[in-house]
């Protein structure tokens, strides 16, 4: 059995060292970059988010290198992505190609759904016990990588030497990767983060306190946002960000690598948005409010063009920006998104931010 | 008999459709401005705009103390000029309002191909928008338009406002907003009615595609290529039912504000990055490769002057702007390019 599954920015990382503790081989497609897309984006309905044009791209590069087994995630809620992995099966069928198909449900949504998808994958079966285990050393491992990649977003804004962030990271990442027992991997978490805090940076640097929420997607996996928050970083930038992918895997809500829980974020939605719309529209609404209170100078929400729940966001933001004081800007993505005019407004967003502090804008940024 | 030379600042905004230069005095009066056509050739228009401002100034010796660079060719106007400020052109547009009007509160600005919102309070943006996937609304639009009813664009304006029951035109998408024109035209509506609607149309397509949640005050200023055009004037007044004022040089206003930004830096004599009038006669070469750097084999711009690389760019990783070129100029040009 060779399985394969979609990228996610760093979620190929801890798929690695899942499917290794499984015993299963894991065959990882190519990095994402245009070549992916324009795969995606022609096999894919026109109408369809930014996301499965790009699922579908890496699945069709995975089938190449020899997968026979594709694994999507699912889910429910009004948004499409809980359907995404049936419509993908569909057209990865129709294009002739064989291969064997799993959704791997939320645990939320059915523990044993959830073991069963596993048990299939291990010939033999590992047992629940055996099988918990590893799934509970594998996610403290992923939760060590968001950490990182989250201590990167901050980092950056006070870098002194242009990239030495990004190269910190990737070597913080190779540690990670070669840790094993639980041991292994909580010391290496404590290396990997002095490795990115020991770049050297500038403390006195004027940066501004950016926040990012939006869909998940967007969020995670940088090809799709034109590489956002590292140019942002570059630009002096101090980023949070409200989605992270072992908070969105965990069951319980907790938000660790956030820092805010589910509920909370919820409460700071309820007086404009009391109830679930599906993807993030809700979370992203509580994010807005509760990164006002805590002082940010502004927010960049991202979504892919088309995206319902955060569609309904959008349209009560102006509200949200009103009643909080807060300036937010809307970068919406698809497959004919150029680069330039998202940076052009990136631009025009930093200098209101720049100006709203009173600080001269030709000397900010330059 | 020998005059002494003025302080100047230039600004260019090279846009889409239009290239436009100015010189600002050290009062921020303008000295003279140029709006030129780009004709996809931006490295030429700015060549020949600037030789075009030589000649304006042609009795005055200007001592050029700063230089701003702004619209979608910022970049390389940038290089080529030498730059100290190079800024997005909604910041540039903001700043050129809030010195023509102190207390303006919204700006409209309609290009060639562009068309942003901007929300000012105290001098400040609070807020802005910019058309992101469709440019209906915008100047390029018009061109057409006029070059189809044989009306030269700069008399649209006149007939406009001659029209006593616009034409109502389906403006969301410009395509099916011509074949409305047409069809209204065959119906034997009046070429003065049809314009004036279409002036309707593309601001009724603004409102909805910017406006939307947006605090729209007085004092508004309307501004860009298409600002030019009474009858956009006149369809705005009506659609915000506010007073809508046409700022003078309302056609160069981003070069305005790239001007006023290169001021605000108080660069001493001598400290600008300005190269001379003289890169009207350079030879500037661009050529494009591809990046095999990874598989997003990404298109990277190179642009050269007498054999030497003045600067790249176009990656997504930003790994070509970074490598040094000899006169790739101050590091300011490249910290907006990345």
């Amino acid at each position: 059995m060779k399985v394969t599954c979609p990228h996610m920015g760093h979620l190929h990382w801890m798929l690695d060292d899942l499917f290794g503790r499984l015993g299963v081989e894991y065959i990882k497609p190519p990095p994402t970059t245009t070549k992916t897309l324009t795969i995606g984006a022609k096999h894919s309905p026109e109408f369809a988010c930014l996301p499965l044009k790009i699922n579908i791209g890496n699945f069709i590069q995975g089938l190449d290198m020899g997968a026979d087994t594709l694994i999507m995630a699912g889910g429910h809620g009004p948004c499409r992505f809980g359907y995404y992995g049936i419509v993908e099966e569909r057209i990865l069928r129709d294009l002739g190609y064989d291969f064997r198909f799993m959704m791997l449900e939320p645990f939320g949504d059915g523990k044993w759904a959830f073991y069963k998808t596993f048990e299939t994958l291990t010939p033999g079966g590992l047992g629940l016990r055996k099988l918990w285990k590893i799934l509970k050393v594998s996610f403290t491992k992923g939760r060590a990588f968001d950490q990182i990649h989250k201590r990167t977003l901050q980092v950056r804004a006070y870098e002194v030497n242009h990239g030495d962030t990004t190269r910190a990271l990737r070597q913080a990442e190779k540690i990670l990767t070669q840790a094993f027992t639980a041991g292994e991997i909580e010391e290496a978490r404590r290396e990997a983060l002095a490795l990115i805090d020991g770049v050297e940076q500038d403390p006195e640097r004027r940066v501004l306190k950016v926040g990012i929420v939006g869909e998940f997607f967007l969020l995670l996996e940088p090809f799709s946002n034109f590489g956002l928050e590292e140019a942002l970083g570059h630009m002096g930038v101090y980023l949070e960000r409200s989605v992270w992918v072992t908070d969105w895997i965990a069951p319980n809500g907790d938000n660790k690598i956030y820092g805010f829980p589910k509920d909370m974020v919820d409460s700071k939605a309820a007086p404009y948005l009391n109830h679930n719309v599906g993807g993030e529209g809700r979370e992203t609404i509580g994010s807005i409010v509760l990164m006002a209170e805590r002082e940010f100078d502004g927010i960049i929400q991202l979504l892919p063009f088309g995206c319902m729940p955060e569609n309904i966001a959008t349209s009560i933001i102006p509200k949200v920006q009103r009643d909080h004081d807060i300036p937010v800007l809307t970068l919406a993505f698809d497959e004919q998104t150029g680069r330039a005019g998202v940076l052009t407004r990136v631009e025009a967003f930093l200098d209101l931010l720049t100006a709203r502090r009173g600080l001269s804008l030709v000397g900010a940024n330059a | 008999m020998d005059i002494p030379a003025k302080t100047g600042y230039l600004g260019i905004d090279v846009g889409s459709v239009s290239t436009n230069l100015v010189i600002l005095d050290e009062h921020a009066n303008v000295l003279a401005a140029i709006y030129r056509r780009t004709q996809g050739q931006p490295i030429k228009a700015v060549q020949e705009g600037l030789r075009e401002l030589t000649d304006l100034l042609v009795n005055q010796e200007i001592e050029v103390r700063g230089v701003g660079a702004t619209g979608s060719a910022r970049h390389l106007t940038g290089i080529i000029v030498g730059a100290d400020v190079v800024k997005n052109e909604i910041t540039a547009h903001a700043v050129a309002a809030s010195l023509v009007l102190p207390d303006v509160n919204t700006v409209l600005e309609i290009g060639g191909q562009d068309s942003k919102l901007i929300v000012l309070r105290d001098g400040i943006v609070t807020d802005f928008a910019m058309n992101s996937v469709c440019a209906a609304g915008t100047g390029s639009f018009l061109d057409h338009q006029s070059a189809r009813l044989g009306i030269p664009i700069e008399d649209f304006g006149s007939y406009a406002v001659r029209s006593e029951s616009p034409a109502h035109i389906a403006g969301r998408c410009s395509v099916f907003a011509e074949s409305d024109m047409i069809h209204k035209q065959q119906v034997g509506i009046v070429v003065e009615d049809i314009i004036y609607g279409l002036c309707h149309a593309l601001v009724r397509n603004y409102l909805n595609n910017l406006a939307k949640g947006k605090d729209i005050k007085s004092p508004v200023v309307f501004q860009g290529g298409v600002a030019a055009n009474a009858g956009m004037k006149r369809a705005f007044e009506d659609a915000l039912e506010i007073e809508v004022t046409v700022p003078v040089h309302h056609n160069v206003m981003g070069a305005i504000g790239s001007a006023v930004l290169a001021m605000e830096l108080e660069l001493e004599p001598g400290e600008t990055n300005f190269k001379s009038f003289d890169v009207s006669d350079l030879v500037y070469e661009t050529s494009t490769f591809n990046c095999n750097g990874c598989s997003n084999t990404c298109e990277i711009v190179r642009i050269k002057v007498d054999g030497k690389t003045l600067a790249r760019w176009g990656g997504r990783c930003g790994k070509w702007e970074n490598e040094d070129s000899p006169g790739a100029g101050k590091k300011k040009v490249h910290a907006s390019v990345r």
